[in-house]
């Protein structure tokens, strides 16, 4: 049983990373993004009868930190 | 004699000066692992110091935070005790809730080390009563993570309770009301970027931190 965690600063938080890569991407040309957010994948292997509830349980206290960031979960 | 403990944990870098800052203050200072359950004895204040606790894996502080120690600090904190945390000890207090906010990446992407000016905020704490609101002092900084982050209520609470502790003058890295460290609601936790052991003495280049380690040390002894 896998979950995979999608971790994003939220909206309205700046991102220097992302705005660094959109920058870059300006310079090599690609004119077509108007915006870079960057986040990160935790990939989980779960025991089986692990729920989705367990997940938000662990991204509430540790995968994701929501002061600053917002998670996606998706059981697989 | 009063005493402090400072933290350690893997990666800890700044564990040793703080450990020195609060000795030459006059504190009876003892080291204590991360994987320690409990803080010694009758300690008055907690140091929780500078460094990249685990590898500043998953976010800085997040790992840190979750240490058998970092359930003590809390549970010392929420006695009332005193804490002060510097740097990545300031991002691990964000962590644990202890203090509000959070650090994000510097708004110019770079690491920097180097003295900054700060204001003196407030002094109405034990950590910056030695010096007057407005003063200007020069403490060093040297992170990568030091972008101060609160919503905006939480930016107008701290505001209106007089619970930011310094500012910068010139803000290095995008935190939000140029702030460089901040108070608990009960103003017995002080979480800062700027490293105050390490402008704490004459052979560091300057001595604008002595003021602090001295004032929680004679408030300590008078209470």
């Amino acid at each position: 049983m896998k979950a995979r965690v999608h971790v994003m600063l939220k909206n309205g938080v700046l991102d220097p990373q992302g705005e660094a890569v959109r920058h870059a991407l300006g310079a090599l040309g690609f004119d077509k993004v108007e915006g870079v957010r960057q986040g990160k994948v935790i990939d989980l292997d779960l025991t089986e009868g692990a729920t989705e509830a367990d997940v938000k349980d662990m991204c509430e206290k540790l995968l994701a930190n929501t002061v600053i960031e917002s998670y996606q979960i998706e059981m697989a | 004699m009063m005493k402090a403990a400072v933290v350690v944990f893997p990666g800890s870098n700044c564990d040793r000066d703080l450990a020195v800052a609060f000795e030459q203050a006059g504190f009876d200072v003892s080291m204590v692992w991360h994987k320690d359950s409990q803080l010694p004895e009758a300690v008055d204040i907690v140091g929780v110091p500078g460094g990249f606790s685990y590898g500043d894996y998953l976010r800085c502080g997040a790992i840190a935070a979750q240490s058998p120690i970092c359930q003590a600090v809390v549970a010392h904190a929420e006695r009332g005790g005193y804490a002060l945390g510097v740097c990545n000890g300031f991002q691990i207090l964000t962590e644990t809730g202890v203090l509000p906010g959070a650090l994000l990446r510097n708004a110019g992407l770079k690491y920097i080390c180097r003295t900054v000016d700060l204001t003196v905020a407030t002094s109405d704490s034990a950590f910056t009563q030695g010096y007057n609101a407005g003063d200007v002092i020069g403490v060093p900084i040297a992170h990568h993570d030091g972008n101060y982050y609160a919503d905006d209520a939480t930016v107008a609470a701290l505001q209106d309770q007089d619970r930011i502790a310094f500012t910068y003058v010139d803000n290095p890295n995008g935190s939000v009301a140029d702030i460089a460290g901040i108070l608990s609601g009960n103003r017995r936790v002080l979480g800062m970027m700027p490293h105050p052991e390490r402008a704490a003495d004459e052979g560091h280049g300057g001595t604008d931190g002595v003021a602090m380690f001295r004032a929680l040390s004679g408030l300590l002894t008078d209470a």
